[in-house]
């Protein structure tokens, strides 16, 4: 989005591309009160009793997934971006499921555990 | 040489270059603390039963400290759309906001949550001496209960055994400690705590609330609201203990993730702040001449930005809550 090839700066910017972005700002700002309450949602979260401290490591981490999703979608704009960028970040991905992996792979040691 | 395309995009990218550029250092960003969270996941798992803390941090200050960097990635992206719609007026104010939510939360970080730390000390017991202290770890209810035994002895310093590195520091909260004795009294009619020994071989430890009061079920788990240091005080032969030390990153696997992965998260929003008041005064001026080239500028720096809030997004429950 917004990639208006400004060729002349002193022009100013298109009607287009003016409405684009004013149409977001209420997107943004309603996204920041949701960021904020699902932190407060976290908070609460973190003491109430899923019977182990495990269940309430997933529950938090789901609920910071979902909070940084929202900031990498609307706010970093990865909702719509173009494929080159897409690319970058699944290569990041796959590697740092694989840094991870491993992590998980040293803690259970599956060579030298008997 | 005039950089190409900086508010064109390139044929064969469909980019302009920085974006692009941004994009690349956030995917090594993404590995860097990746591993340092792999470091925490490993450390944690490993951590020998009690030597993991937990409810240690201020909940309400790292709450706070969230939504101040919550609301600092929205007026980034506003900051942005003012200079998308050529409103400089607007652009001034929203990155002058931005900025000064990041310097509140390097002030409360840098100069409240970190500096405590420094000044709160804690005290391993040797396994073998566990039973001795009964009174200020409460294992025997513990285990009544099937919880997690206690180890650990904690508060702040009043007296340090000779030689002890701690001592300037002990004197000086032994100073304070006095004061308020003699202010607010003891918190037993008629037992004055004992504040420093003969001894040269002891510790004394004005004690948090859990070492105070072992066996209340209130400390069995975390808390909103941080309990205050009590006027109890105990005394520890330093034979009795495996290792002491201040709240610094060598007390223990979890002293060391906090202070690294926060203090790298904490140069990181330094480093934000930099790059955001280069753009709202001196390279502001570029909207003169090219306003978009000047609106991709912050859209770029907006992009680290709203990473760094995202680490925090993660380090915030890590650490504060779980």
């Amino acid at each position: 989005m917004n990639h208006s090839p400004a060729t002349d700066p002193h022009q100013a910017p298109d009607a287009h591309t003016v409405d684009h972005v004013r149409r977001d700002l209420k997107k943004y700002i309603g996204i920041g009160i949701t960021l904020l309450v699902f932190t407060l949602i976290t908070v609460a979260l973190s003491y109430v009793n899923f019977g182990t401290i495990k269940a309430n490591f997933i529950v938090a981490m789901v609920v910071a997934t979902f909070k940084a999703g929202l900031v990498a979608a609307i706010f970093m704009h990865l909702m719509a971006e173009r494929w080159t960028i897409y690319r970058v970040l699944l290569i990041t991905a796959f590697f740092v499921a694989g840094l991870f992996l491993l992590t998980l792979l040293a803690w259970y040691d599956p060579i030298s555990r008997h | 040489m005039e950089i190409p395309y900086t508010t064109s995009a390139r044929r064969d990218t469909g980019l302009w270059n920085s974006k692009i550029g941004i994009w690349l250092f956030l995917a090594s960003e993404v590995m860097l603390f990746g591993g340092l969270f792999s470091s925490y996941i490993f450390l944690r798992l490993g951590a020998a039963p009690g030597y993991w803390p937990r409810g240690l941090l201020n909940v309400p200050v790292g709450t706070l400290n969230t939504a101040i960097l919550i609301a600092s990635s929205v007026t980034v992206v506003l900051a942005w759309a003012a200079l998308k719609m050529r409103n400089f007026a607007q652009y001034k104010l929203f990155m002058g906001i931005t900025i000064v939510c990041g310097v509140i939360f390097l002030v409360v970080k840098l100069a409240y949550e970190w500096p405590q730390k420094f000044v709160h000390f804690g005290a391993y017991i040797k396994d073998d001496a566990l039973s001795k202290y009964e009174a200020q770890l409460g294992n025997e209810y513990l285990k009544s209960k099937g919880i997690t035994l206690r180890n650990e002895i904690s508060g702040h310093l009043l007296d340090a055994p000779e030689g002890s590195p701690f001592a300037e520091v002990a004197k000086k909260n032994a100073e304070h400690f006095q004061h308020l004795l003699h202010e607010h009294g003891p918190a037993h009619e008629g037992h004055a705590p004992v504040v420093q020994t003969p001894e040269t071989d002891d510790y004394v430890i004005q004690l948090d609330a859990i070492n105070a009061n072992p066996t209340d079920p209130g400390n069995e788990r975390p808390h909103f609201l941080p309990k205050e240091l009590t006027m109890q005080t105990a005394v520890i032969k330093a034979a009795d203990v495996k290792f002491a030390s201040m709240f610094t990153p060598n007390h223990n696997p979890y002293f060391s993730t906090y202070f690294m992965i926060t203090g790298l998260h904490g140069l990181h929003v330094l480093a934000g702040v930099l790059v955001f008041i280069y753009f709202w005064i001196p390279g502001a001026a570029l909207y003169k001449t090219n306003p978009e080239h000047l609106a991709n500028r912050v859209e770029v720096a907006g992009l680290f930005w709203h990473f760094v809030d995202l680490v925090w997004i993660f380090v915030f429950p890590l650490f504060y809550l779980l």
